[in-house]
Protein backbone atom coordinates (compact mmCIF):
# COMPACT_ATOMS: atom_id res chain seq x y z
CA UNK A 1 0.00 0.00 0.00
CA UNK A 2 1.44 3.42 -0.97
CA UNK A 3 2.17 6.34 1.84
CA UNK A 4 -1.75 7.69 0.33
CA UNK A 5 -3.55 5.15 1.05
CA UNK A 6 -2.35 4.63 5.08
CA UNK A 7 -3.01 8.14 5.45
CA UNK A 8 -6.63 7.50 4.64
CA UNK A 9 -7.28 3.93 5.08
CA UNK A 10 -8.13 4.49 9.07
CA UNK A 11 -10.48 7.39 8.35
CA UNK A 12 -11.91 5.45 5.65
CA UNK A 13 -12.43 1.53 7.52
CA UNK A 14 -13.88 3.49 10.90
CA UNK A 15 -16.73 5.30 9.04
CA UNK A 16 -17.02 2.16 6.87
CA UNK A 17 -17.64 0.04 10.14
CA UNK A 18 -19.08 2.76 12.35
CA UNK A 19 -21.57 4.69 9.82
CA UNK A 20 -22.35 2.70 6.22
CA UNK A 21 -22.22 -0.42 7.48
CA UNK A 22 -25.49 0.17 10.26
CA UNK A 23 -27.08 1.08 7.53
CA UNK A 24 -27.41 -2.00 6.19
CA UNK A 25 -28.10 -3.33 8.86
CA UNK A 26 -31.04 -1.45 9.67
CA UNK A 27 -31.97 -2.78 6.23
CA UNK A 28 -32.28 -5.96 7.26
CA UNK A 29 -33.63 -5.75 10.58
CA UNK A 30 -36.41 -3.20 8.95
CA UNK A 31 -37.57 -6.95 6.93
CA UNK A 32 -37.62 -8.40 9.82
CA UNK A 33 -40.73 -9.42 12.54
CA UNK A 34 -41.21 -8.10 15.95
CA UNK A 35 -40.22 -10.62 18.62
CA UNK A 36 -40.63 -10.97 22.50
CA UNK A 37 -36.95 -11.16 23.43
CA UNK A 38 -33.62 -9.62 23.37
CA UNK A 39 -33.19 -8.59 21.10
CA UNK A 40 -36.70 -7.58 19.95
CA UNK A 41 -36.97 -9.27 16.26
CA UNK A 42 -36.81 -12.60 14.52
CA UNK A 43 -33.45 -13.17 12.75
CA UNK A 44 -34.25 -12.89 9.08
CA UNK A 45 -32.31 -16.00 7.98
CA UNK A 46 -31.80 -19.44 9.91
CA UNK A 47 -30.57 -22.76 9.62
CA UNK A 48 -33.49 -25.24 9.75
CA UNK A 49 -32.67 -28.88 8.84
CA UNK A 50 -29.22 -29.70 7.61
CA UNK A 51 -28.87 -27.83 4.19
CA UNK A 52 -32.05 -25.50 4.42
CA UNK A 53 -31.98 -22.41 4.62
CA UNK A 54 -35.19 -20.04 5.41
CA UNK A 55 -35.05 -16.35 4.53
CA UNK A 56 -37.98 -15.00 5.96
CA UNK A 57 -38.31 -11.53 4.17
CA UNK A 58 -41.11 -9.48 4.85
CA UNK A 59 -42.79 -6.17 3.92
CA UNK A 60 -45.01 -5.90 6.90
CA UNK A 61 -43.20 -3.15 8.70
CA UNK A 62 -43.49 -0.97 5.21
CA UNK A 63 -47.12 -1.77 4.43
CA UNK A 64 -47.63 -0.91 8.15
CA UNK A 65 -46.24 2.79 7.89
CA UNK A 66 -48.67 3.49 5.09
CA UNK A 67 -51.57 1.99 6.33
CA UNK A 68 -51.39 3.92 9.50
CA UNK A 69 -51.91 7.28 8.65
CA UNK A 70 -49.68 8.67 11.68
CA UNK A 71 -46.27 7.90 9.68
CA UNK A 72 -47.22 9.55 6.99
CA UNK A 73 -48.74 12.17 8.75
CA UNK A 74 -45.59 12.70 10.61
CA UNK A 75 -43.57 12.64 8.08
CA UNK A 76 -45.35 15.52 6.22
CA UNK A 77 -45.66 17.53 8.92
CA UNK A 78 -41.61 17.08 9.45
CA UNK A 79 -41.18 17.74 6.31
CA UNK A 80 -43.34 21.32 6.65
CA UNK A 81 -42.04 22.29 9.87
CA UNK A 82 -38.33 21.72 8.74
CA UNK A 83 -38.95 23.71 5.24
CA UNK A 84 -40.57 26.77 7.02
CA UNK A 85 -37.62 26.94 9.83
CA UNK A 86 -35.51 27.30 7.22
CA UNK A 87 -37.09 29.49 5.53
CA UNK A 88 -37.36 31.35 9.09
CA UNK A 89 -33.63 31.01 9.38
CA UNK A 90 -32.85 32.23 6.20
CA UNK A 91 -35.43 35.66 6.26
CA UNK A 92 -33.77 36.49 10.31
CA UNK A 93 -30.26 35.03 9.14
CA UNK A 94 -29.70 37.04 5.66
CA UNK A 95 -29.23 40.40 7.15
CA UNK A 96 -26.97 39.31 9.61
CA UNK A 97 -24.79 37.81 7.52
CA UNK A 98 -25.02 40.14 5.15
CA UNK A 99 -24.43 43.06 8.33
CA UNK A 100 -21.10 40.92 9.29
CA UNK A 101 -19.33 40.35 5.79
CA UNK A 102 -19.86 44.27 5.83
CA UNK A 103 -18.88 45.47 8.68
CA UNK A 104 -14.88 46.97 9.99
CA UNK A 105 -12.60 43.77 10.36
CA UNK A 106 -12.33 43.92 13.88
CA UNK A 107 -15.81 44.43 14.47
CA UNK A 108 -16.51 41.48 12.22
CA UNK A 109 -14.37 39.10 14.23
CA UNK A 110 -16.53 40.33 17.54
CA UNK A 111 -19.90 39.75 15.82
CA UNK A 112 -18.41 36.35 14.07
CA UNK A 113 -17.76 35.04 18.11
CA UNK A 114 -20.95 36.08 18.86
CA UNK A 115 -22.67 34.03 16.61
CA UNK A 116 -20.92 30.91 16.81
CA UNK A 117 -20.55 30.88 20.81
CA UNK A 118 -24.38 29.91 21.56
CA UNK A 119 -23.63 27.18 18.94
CA UNK A 120 -20.79 25.72 21.47
CA UNK A 121 -23.52 25.82 24.60
CA UNK A 122 -25.70 22.90 25.15
CA UNK A 123 -27.87 22.60 22.62
CA UNK A 124 -30.60 20.90 25.54
CA UNK A 125 -29.79 24.15 27.48
CA UNK A 126 -30.58 26.42 24.96
CA UNK A 127 -33.97 24.81 24.34
CA UNK A 128 -34.46 24.63 28.13
CA UNK A 129 -34.40 28.11 28.28
CA UNK A 130 -37.04 28.54 26.15
CA UNK A 131 -39.50 26.55 28.43
CA UNK A 132 -39.04 29.61 31.17
CA UNK A 133 -39.69 32.32 28.29
CA UNK A 134 -42.76 30.77 27.08
CA UNK A 135 -44.38 28.77 29.83
CA UNK A 136 -47.84 30.59 31.07
CA UNK A 137 -45.48 32.08 34.13
CA UNK A 138 -42.95 32.42 32.53
CA UNK A 139 -40.41 35.54 31.53
CA UNK A 140 -42.49 36.77 28.42
CA UNK A 141 -45.61 36.30 29.92
CA UNK A 142 -44.47 37.94 33.16
CA UNK A 143 -42.96 40.94 30.94
CA UNK A 144 -46.15 41.67 28.94
CA UNK A 145 -48.58 41.33 31.85
CA UNK A 146 -46.48 43.92 33.43
CA UNK A 147 -46.62 45.88 30.70
CA UNK A 148 -50.30 46.05 30.47
CA UNK A 149 -50.40 44.77 27.12
CA UNK A 150 -52.20 41.45 28.01
CA UNK A 151 -54.33 40.43 31.21
CA UNK A 152 -54.43 36.65 30.92
CA UNK A 153 -51.09 34.51 30.23
CA UNK A 154 -50.78 33.91 26.44
CA UNK A 155 -50.80 29.70 26.02
CA UNK A 156 -46.77 29.33 23.75
CA UNK A 157 -45.06 26.31 25.67
CA UNK A 158 -46.58 23.09 23.73
CA UNK A 159 -47.39 24.52 20.55
CA UNK A 160 -46.64 24.84 16.99
CA UNK A 161 -45.29 28.32 17.45
CA UNK A 162 -42.77 27.18 20.44
CA UNK A 163 -41.77 24.28 18.33
CA UNK A 164 -40.62 26.90 15.45
CA UNK A 165 -39.03 29.23 17.74
CA UNK A 166 -37.12 26.48 19.20
CA UNK A 167 -35.39 24.59 15.69
CA UNK A 168 -34.56 28.36 14.58
CA UNK A 169 -33.24 29.13 17.35
CA UNK A 170 -31.28 26.60 17.66
CA UNK A 171 -30.50 26.28 14.24
CA UNK A 172 -29.49 30.17 13.02
CA UNK A 173 -26.03 29.66 13.38
CA UNK A 174 -25.63 26.98 11.05
CA UNK A 175 -27.64 28.84 8.65
CA UNK A 176 -25.44 31.74 8.98
CA UNK A 177 -22.06 30.60 9.03
CA UNK A 178 -21.63 29.34 5.59
CA UNK A 179 -23.90 32.31 4.55
CA UNK A 180 -20.90 34.49 5.69
CA UNK A 181 -18.51 32.52 4.59
CA UNK A 182 -19.63 32.93 1.08
CA UNK A 183 -20.60 36.67 1.60
CA UNK A 184 -17.30 37.37 2.60
CA UNK A 185 -15.74 36.31 -0.38
CA UNK A 186 -17.96 38.42 -2.76
CA UNK A 187 -16.75 41.41 -4.45
CA UNK A 188 -17.91 44.79 -3.01
CA UNK A 189 -17.04 46.57 -5.81
CA UNK A 190 -19.34 44.67 -7.90
CA UNK A 191 -22.27 46.64 -6.22
CA UNK A 192 -20.27 50.04 -6.06
CA UNK A 193 -20.72 49.71 -9.89
CA UNK A 194 -24.03 48.99 -10.49
CA UNK A 195 -25.04 51.85 -8.08
CA UNK A 196 -22.70 53.89 -10.57
CA UNK A 197 -24.20 52.91 -13.38
CA UNK A 198 -27.84 54.44 -11.49
CA UNK A 199 -28.77 50.89 -10.25
CA UNK A 200 -30.72 51.44 -7.01
CA UNK A 201 -29.11 49.85 -3.57
CA UNK A 202 -32.15 47.45 -3.29
CA UNK A 203 -31.90 46.66 -7.05
CA UNK A 204 -28.26 46.02 -6.62
CA UNK A 205 -28.54 44.05 -3.96
CA UNK A 206 -31.40 41.78 -5.95
CA UNK A 207 -29.54 41.88 -9.16
CA UNK A 208 -25.80 41.31 -7.30
CA UNK A 209 -25.72 40.22 -4.27
CA UNK A 210 -28.77 37.51 -4.02
CA UNK A 211 -27.58 35.51 -7.01
CA UNK A 212 -24.04 35.41 -6.02
CA UNK A 213 -25.02 34.43 -2.70
CA UNK A 214 -27.37 31.43 -3.89
CA UNK A 215 -24.84 28.80 -2.85
CA UNK A 216 -24.11 30.23 0.78
CA UNK A 217 -27.94 30.52 0.99
CA UNK A 218 -28.69 26.59 -0.20
CA UNK A 219 -25.94 25.32 1.75
CA UNK A 220 -27.13 26.75 4.64
CA UNK A 221 -30.50 26.21 4.16
CA UNK A 222 -29.33 22.57 3.60
CA UNK A 223 -27.76 22.59 6.96
CA UNK A 224 -30.97 23.82 8.85
CA UNK A 225 -33.42 21.37 7.03
CA UNK A 226 -31.98 17.82 6.97
CA UNK A 227 -31.06 17.89 10.28
CA UNK A 228 -34.58 19.11 11.42
CA UNK A 229 -36.63 16.81 9.47
CA UNK A 230 -35.75 14.43 12.01
CA UNK A 231 -35.53 16.64 15.17
CA UNK A 232 -36.02 14.97 18.42
CA UNK A 233 -35.22 17.00 21.01
CA UNK A 234 -36.57 20.21 20.57
CA UNK A 235 -40.06 18.92 19.57
CA UNK A 236 -40.34 16.78 22.48
CA UNK A 237 -39.07 19.71 24.54
CA UNK A 238 -41.41 22.27 23.72
CA UNK A 239 -43.97 21.10 20.79
CA UNK A 240 -46.43 19.30 23.77
CA UNK A 241 -47.78 15.97 23.28
CA UNK A 242 -49.26 16.87 19.70
CA UNK A 243 -46.04 17.92 17.77
CA UNK A 244 -46.07 14.88 15.51
CA UNK A 245 -42.35 14.79 14.10
CA UNK A 246 -41.35 11.71 12.51
CA UNK A 247 -37.81 11.77 14.72
CA UNK A 248 -40.30 11.56 17.76
CA UNK A 249 -42.10 8.61 16.13
CA UNK A 250 -39.11 6.95 15.68
CA UNK A 251 -37.86 7.16 18.86
CA UNK A 252 -40.83 5.85 20.82
CA UNK A 253 -41.29 3.51 18.44
CA UNK A 254 -38.16 2.52 19.54
CA UNK A 255 -38.05 2.93 23.27
CA UNK A 256 -41.51 3.19 24.30
CA UNK A 257 -43.06 0.40 22.26
CA UNK A 258 -39.67 -1.44 21.75
CA UNK A 259 -40.65 -2.46 18.29
CA UNK A 260 -36.77 -2.23 16.51
CA UNK A 261 -38.67 -3.57 13.20
CA UNK A 262 -40.63 -0.68 12.93
CA UNK A 263 -38.26 1.92 13.74
CA UNK A 264 -35.96 0.52 11.31
CA UNK A 265 -38.42 0.66 8.47
CA UNK A 266 -39.40 4.70 9.81
CA UNK A 267 -35.23 5.57 9.46
CA UNK A 268 -35.28 3.46 6.31
CA UNK A 269 -38.00 5.68 4.46
CA UNK A 270 -36.47 8.78 6.23
CA UNK A 271 -33.50 8.29 4.66
CA UNK A 272 -34.56 7.73 1.16
CA UNK A 273 -36.76 11.13 1.12
CA UNK A 274 -33.11 12.85 2.99
CA UNK A 275 -30.80 11.45 0.75
CA UNK A 276 -31.13 13.40 -2.13
CA UNK A 277 -31.09 16.97 -0.41
CA UNK A 278 -27.36 15.36 1.55
CA UNK A 279 -26.46 14.74 -2.27
CA UNK A 280 -27.28 17.90 -3.40
CA UNK A 281 -25.39 19.74 -0.20
CA UNK A 282 -22.48 17.43 -0.85
CA UNK A 283 -22.83 19.02 -4.93
CA UNK A 284 -23.34 23.04 -3.79
CA UNK A 285 -20.32 22.21 -0.86
CA UNK A 286 -18.11 21.18 -3.42
CA UNK A 287 -18.86 23.90 -5.93
CA UNK A 288 -18.22 26.67 -2.92
CA UNK A 289 -15.03 25.14 -2.45
CA UNK A 290 -14.38 24.53 -6.06
CA UNK A 291 -14.82 28.19 -6.50
CA UNK A 292 -12.46 29.76 -3.55
CA UNK A 293 -9.64 28.42 -5.18
CA UNK B 1 -29.62 56.37 1.31
CA UNK B 2 -26.23 54.68 2.95
CA UNK B 3 -27.15 55.74 6.36
CA UNK B 4 -30.97 54.95 6.16
CA UNK B 5 -29.59 51.75 4.92
CA UNK B 6 -26.86 51.40 7.68
CA UNK B 7 -30.00 51.65 10.47
CA UNK B 8 -31.81 48.83 8.88
CA UNK B 9 -28.45 46.57 9.10
CA UNK B 10 -27.91 47.67 12.65
CA UNK B 11 -31.79 46.88 13.43
CA UNK B 12 -31.64 43.52 11.98
CA UNK B 13 -28.05 42.55 13.64
CA UNK B 14 -29.49 43.92 16.85
CA UNK B 15 -32.53 42.15 16.62
CA UNK B 16 -30.80 38.72 15.63
CA UNK B 17 -28.17 38.90 18.27
CA UNK B 18 -31.20 39.45 20.76
CA UNK B 19 -33.30 36.69 19.76
CA UNK B 20 -30.00 35.01 20.23
CA UNK B 21 -28.91 35.89 23.63
CA UNK B 22 -32.22 36.39 25.86
CA UNK B 23 -32.63 33.47 26.22
CA UNK B 24 -29.38 32.61 27.49
CA UNK B 25 -29.46 35.61 29.69
CA UNK B 26 -32.48 35.12 31.98
CA UNK B 27 -31.00 31.56 32.29
CA UNK B 28 -28.21 33.14 33.80
CA UNK B 29 -30.00 36.23 35.90
CA UNK B 30 -32.49 33.20 37.43
CA UNK B 31 -30.04 31.30 38.70
CA UNK B 32 -29.47 33.26 40.98
CA UNK B 33 -33.30 33.14 42.02
CA UNK B 34 -34.34 31.84 45.37
CA UNK B 35 -38.00 31.07 44.30
CA UNK B 36 -38.69 27.25 43.36
CA UNK B 37 -40.90 28.40 40.64
CA UNK B 38 -37.79 29.63 38.80
CA UNK B 39 -39.44 32.15 36.26
CA UNK B 40 -40.89 34.42 38.99
CA UNK B 41 -38.24 36.50 40.49
CA UNK B 42 -38.77 36.26 44.58
CA UNK B 43 -37.19 39.64 45.18
CA UNK B 44 -37.03 38.53 49.23
CA UNK B 45 -34.03 35.93 49.25
CA UNK B 46 -32.93 36.82 45.80
CA UNK B 47 -30.21 36.92 44.96
CA UNK B 48 -28.54 33.73 45.79
CA UNK B 49 -26.43 30.89 45.38
CA UNK B 50 -28.63 28.26 46.93
CA UNK B 51 -28.91 26.42 43.71
CA UNK B 52 -25.29 26.06 42.96
CA UNK B 53 -24.79 24.77 46.40
CA UNK B 54 -27.60 22.06 45.69
CA UNK B 55 -26.55 21.41 41.80
CA UNK B 56 -22.65 21.09 43.72
CA UNK B 57 -24.11 18.24 46.20
CA UNK B 58 -26.38 16.55 43.76
CA UNK B 59 -24.53 13.12 43.48
CA UNK B 60 -26.72 12.28 39.88
CA UNK B 61 -25.61 15.15 38.38
CA UNK B 62 -21.95 14.90 39.33
CA UNK B 63 -21.80 10.95 38.64
CA UNK B 64 -23.22 11.70 35.28
CA UNK B 65 -20.68 14.40 34.64
CA UNK B 66 -17.96 12.47 35.22
CA UNK B 67 -19.39 9.74 32.51
CA UNK B 68 -19.65 12.81 30.20
CA UNK B 69 -16.69 13.83 30.81
CA UNK B 70 -14.71 10.62 30.10
CA UNK B 71 -16.63 10.28 26.89
CA UNK B 72 -15.81 13.39 26.06
CA UNK B 73 -12.05 13.37 25.80
CA UNK B 74 -12.09 10.37 25.32
CA UNK B 75 -13.93 11.12 21.94
CA UNK B 76 -12.20 14.75 21.16
CA UNK B 77 -8.36 13.02 21.10
CA UNK B 78 -9.37 9.77 18.98
CA UNK B 79 -11.90 11.87 16.31
CA UNK B 80 -8.42 14.36 16.27
CA UNK B 81 -6.73 11.56 14.98
CA UNK B 82 -9.31 10.31 12.82
CA UNK B 83 -10.38 13.92 11.60
CA UNK B 84 -7.21 15.10 10.62
CA UNK B 85 -6.01 11.56 8.52
CA UNK B 86 -9.01 12.14 6.33
CA UNK B 87 -8.80 16.10 6.65
CA UNK B 88 -5.27 15.82 5.29
CA UNK B 89 -5.95 13.01 2.71
CA UNK B 90 -9.05 15.14 1.35
CA UNK B 91 -6.99 18.34 0.83
CA UNK B 92 -3.82 17.51 -0.23
CA UNK B 93 -4.48 14.11 -2.57
CA UNK B 94 -6.27 15.35 -5.43
CA UNK B 95 -6.71 11.66 -6.33
CA UNK B 96 -6.76 8.60 -4.82
CA UNK B 97 -9.36 5.27 -5.08
CA UNK B 98 -12.27 6.54 -2.69
CA UNK B 99 -11.77 10.08 -2.53
CA UNK B 100 -14.94 9.99 -3.35
CA UNK B 101 -16.72 7.93 -1.24
CA UNK B 102 -14.53 9.44 1.90
CA UNK B 103 -15.81 12.69 0.78
CA UNK B 104 -19.04 11.25 0.78
CA UNK B 105 -18.89 9.53 4.56
CA UNK B 106 -17.31 12.64 6.21
CA UNK B 107 -19.79 15.25 4.50
CA UNK B 108 -23.28 12.61 5.26
CA UNK B 109 -22.68 12.55 8.86
CA UNK B 110 -22.67 16.37 9.74
CA UNK B 111 -26.23 16.65 8.59
CA UNK B 112 -27.90 13.00 9.36
CA UNK B 113 -30.76 13.42 11.88
CA UNK B 114 -29.17 12.02 14.99
CA UNK B 115 -32.32 9.45 15.69
CA UNK B 116 -31.28 7.61 12.69
CA UNK B 117 -27.10 7.19 13.75
CA UNK B 118 -28.05 6.40 16.89
CA UNK B 119 -30.46 3.80 15.96
CA UNK B 120 -28.25 2.46 13.13
CA UNK B 121 -25.08 2.48 16.05
CA UNK B 122 -27.43 0.21 18.36
CA UNK B 123 -28.31 -2.14 15.67
CA UNK B 124 -24.37 -2.82 14.46
CA UNK B 125 -23.44 -3.10 18.23
CA UNK B 126 -26.42 -5.52 18.87
CA UNK B 127 -25.36 -7.49 15.70
CA UNK B 128 -21.98 -7.47 16.71
CA UNK B 129 -22.65 -8.91 20.03
CA UNK B 130 -24.45 -11.41 18.60
CA UNK B 131 -21.97 -12.56 15.98
CA UNK B 132 -18.72 -11.93 18.10
CA UNK B 133 -19.21 -11.11 21.25
CA UNK B 134 -18.02 -7.73 21.13
CA UNK B 135 -18.83 -4.89 22.42
CA UNK B 136 -20.16 -7.45 25.34
CA UNK B 137 -23.04 -4.84 26.81
CA UNK B 138 -23.23 -1.00 26.06
CA UNK B 139 -21.86 1.75 27.97
CA UNK B 140 -19.09 4.12 27.70
CA UNK B 141 -17.11 2.26 24.93
CA UNK B 142 -19.80 2.20 22.77
CA UNK B 143 -21.05 5.63 23.26
CA UNK B 144 -17.27 6.92 22.31
CA UNK B 145 -17.75 5.23 19.31
CA UNK B 146 -21.28 6.88 18.76
CA UNK B 147 -19.64 10.24 19.05
CA UNK B 148 -15.98 9.77 17.62
CA UNK B 149 -17.91 8.58 14.47
CA UNK B 150 -19.77 12.02 14.16
CA UNK B 151 -17.17 14.11 15.44
CA UNK B 152 -14.69 13.32 13.45
CA UNK B 153 -16.47 14.47 10.76
CA UNK B 154 -16.21 17.69 11.63
CA UNK B 155 -12.59 17.88 12.61
CA UNK B 156 -11.83 16.78 9.53
CA UNK B 157 -13.90 19.90 7.99
CA UNK B 158 -11.96 22.28 10.45
CA UNK B 159 -8.76 20.74 9.70
CA UNK B 160 -9.58 20.04 6.02
CA UNK B 161 -10.16 24.34 5.44
CA UNK B 162 -7.25 25.14 7.05
CA UNK B 163 -5.00 23.23 5.10
CA UNK B 164 -7.04 24.84 1.78
CA UNK B 165 -5.94 27.88 2.45
CA UNK B 166 -2.52 27.31 3.11
CA UNK B 167 0.49 27.26 0.59
CA UNK B 168 2.08 24.21 -0.25
CA UNK B 169 5.47 25.55 -1.34
CA UNK B 170 6.59 25.03 2.46
CA UNK B 171 5.91 21.44 2.48
CA UNK B 172 7.21 20.95 -1.33
CA UNK B 173 10.44 22.91 -0.16
CA UNK B 174 11.28 20.86 2.68
CA UNK B 175 10.19 17.82 0.20
CA UNK B 176 12.95 19.18 -2.10
CA UNK B 177 15.60 18.99 0.94
CA UNK B 178 15.50 15.68 1.47
CA UNK B 179 12.54 15.33 4.41
CA UNK B 180 10.65 12.22 3.52
CA UNK B 181 6.45 12.88 3.88
CA UNK B 182 6.49 11.52 7.60
CA UNK B 183 8.77 14.18 8.61
CA UNK B 184 7.45 16.63 6.73
CA UNK B 185 4.08 16.80 8.13
CA UNK B 186 5.22 16.29 11.54
CA UNK B 187 7.50 19.17 11.03
CA UNK B 188 5.90 21.45 8.78
CA UNK B 189 2.49 20.54 8.37
CA UNK B 190 1.22 19.98 12.08
CA UNK B 191 2.44 23.07 13.74
CA UNK B 192 0.28 25.10 10.80
CA UNK B 193 -2.75 23.38 11.11
CA UNK B 194 -2.52 22.96 14.77
CA UNK B 195 -4.96 26.42 15.66
CA UNK B 196 -7.35 24.44 13.43
CA UNK B 197 -6.70 20.86 15.46
CA UNK B 198 -6.85 22.53 18.43
CA UNK B 199 -10.53 24.03 17.97
CA UNK B 200 -11.27 20.41 15.95
CA UNK B 201 -10.60 18.76 19.32
CA UNK B 202 -12.75 21.57 21.42
CA UNK B 203 -15.53 21.15 18.58
CA UNK B 204 -15.37 17.33 19.44
CA UNK B 205 -15.26 17.74 23.24
CA UNK B 206 -18.10 20.38 22.53
CA UNK B 207 -20.50 17.84 20.67
CA UNK B 208 -20.19 15.12 22.70
CA UNK B 209 -20.41 16.45 26.03
CA UNK B 210 -23.70 18.11 24.67
CA UNK B 211 -25.07 14.90 22.87
CA UNK B 212 -28.26 13.14 24.27
CA UNK B 213 -29.90 11.15 20.87
CA UNK B 214 -26.94 9.01 20.22
CA UNK B 215 -25.64 8.47 23.59
CA UNK B 216 -29.28 7.68 24.50
CA UNK B 217 -29.17 4.77 21.95
CA UNK B 218 -26.08 3.32 22.37
CA UNK B 219 -25.67 4.15 26.18
CA UNK B 220 -26.34 1.11 28.75
CA UNK B 221 -27.55 0.74 32.37
CA UNK B 222 -25.72 2.44 34.66
CA UNK B 223 -24.12 5.26 32.39
CA UNK B 224 -26.32 7.40 31.85
CA UNK B 225 -24.58 11.26 30.79
CA UNK B 226 -24.77 14.80 31.99
CA UNK B 227 -27.12 15.43 28.83
CA UNK B 228 -29.37 11.99 29.34
CA UNK B 229 -30.17 13.25 33.05
CA UNK B 230 -30.71 16.68 32.20
CA UNK B 231 -33.47 15.33 29.62
CA UNK B 232 -35.41 13.53 32.00
CA UNK B 233 -35.16 16.24 34.47
CA UNK B 234 -36.34 19.11 31.64
CA UNK B 235 -39.08 17.06 30.68
CA UNK B 236 -40.79 17.33 34.09
CA UNK B 237 -40.64 21.38 33.61
CA UNK B 238 -38.17 23.66 34.76
CA UNK B 239 -35.73 23.74 37.38
CA UNK B 240 -33.76 25.77 39.72
CA UNK B 241 -30.86 23.63 39.27
CA UNK B 242 -30.56 23.32 35.10
CA UNK B 243 -30.35 26.93 35.61
CA UNK B 244 -27.38 26.68 37.34
CA UNK B 245 -25.92 24.15 35.02
CA UNK B 246 -26.52 26.34 32.07
CA UNK B 247 -24.92 29.42 33.71
CA UNK B 248 -21.75 27.40 34.50
CA UNK B 249 -21.94 26.03 30.94
CA UNK B 250 -21.96 29.69 29.42
CA UNK B 251 -19.48 30.84 31.79
CA UNK B 252 -16.79 28.39 31.13
CA UNK B 253 -17.30 28.15 27.33
CA UNK B 254 -17.12 31.83 26.93
CA UNK B 255 -13.90 31.72 29.00
CA UNK B 256 -12.13 28.84 26.35
CA UNK B 257 -13.58 30.50 23.47
CA UNK B 258 -12.78 33.91 24.17
CA UNK B 259 -9.38 32.80 25.43
CA UNK B 260 -8.38 30.31 22.46
CA UNK B 261 -9.75 33.63 19.99
CA UNK B 262 -7.22 35.55 21.77
CA UNK B 263 -4.33 33.68 21.62
CA UNK B 264 -5.14 32.41 17.96
CA UNK B 265 -5.53 36.03 16.79
CA UNK B 266 -2.39 37.02 18.90
CA UNK B 267 0.02 33.79 17.25
CA UNK B 268 -1.44 34.84 14.05
CA UNK B 269 -0.72 38.86 14.65
CA UNK B 270 3.05 37.15 15.23
CA UNK B 271 3.18 34.97 12.07
CA UNK B 272 2.70 37.88 9.71
CA UNK B 273 5.02 39.81 12.24
CA UNK B 274 7.69 37.24 11.38
CA UNK B 275 7.15 37.05 7.81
Amino acid sequence: MTGRGLVVVLPYLWLLLFFVVPFAIVLKISFSDVDLAIPPYKPLWEWTGKNALAIKVNFNNYVFLFTDSLYIKALLNSLKVAFFSSLLCLIIGYPMAYGIARARPALRNVLLLLVILPFWTSLLLRVYAWIGLLKANGVINNVLIWLGIIHEPLTMLYTPFAMYVGIVYSYLPFLILPLYANLEKMDWQLLEAAEDLGCRPWQAFYKITLPLSRNGMLAGSMLVFIPAVGEFVIPALLGGPNALMIGRVLWDEFFSNRAWPVASAVAILLLILLVPFMMWYQSVQSNESAGSK
Amino acid sequence: MNDRRSFFMITCIAFGFAFLYIPILSMMVFSFNASKLVTVWDSANSPTLKWYYSLLSNEEILDAAWISLKVAVINASGSVILGTLAGFGLARFARFRGRFTLNAMVTAPLVMPEVITGLSLLLLFVALEQTIGWPAGRGITTMTIGHMTFSMAYVCVVVQSRLATFDTALEEAAMDLGARPPKVFFVITLPIIFPAILSGWLLAFTLSWDDLVISSFTSGPGSSTLPMVVFSKVRLGVSPEINVLATLTVAAVTLIIVGVSLWMARSARAEKLAA
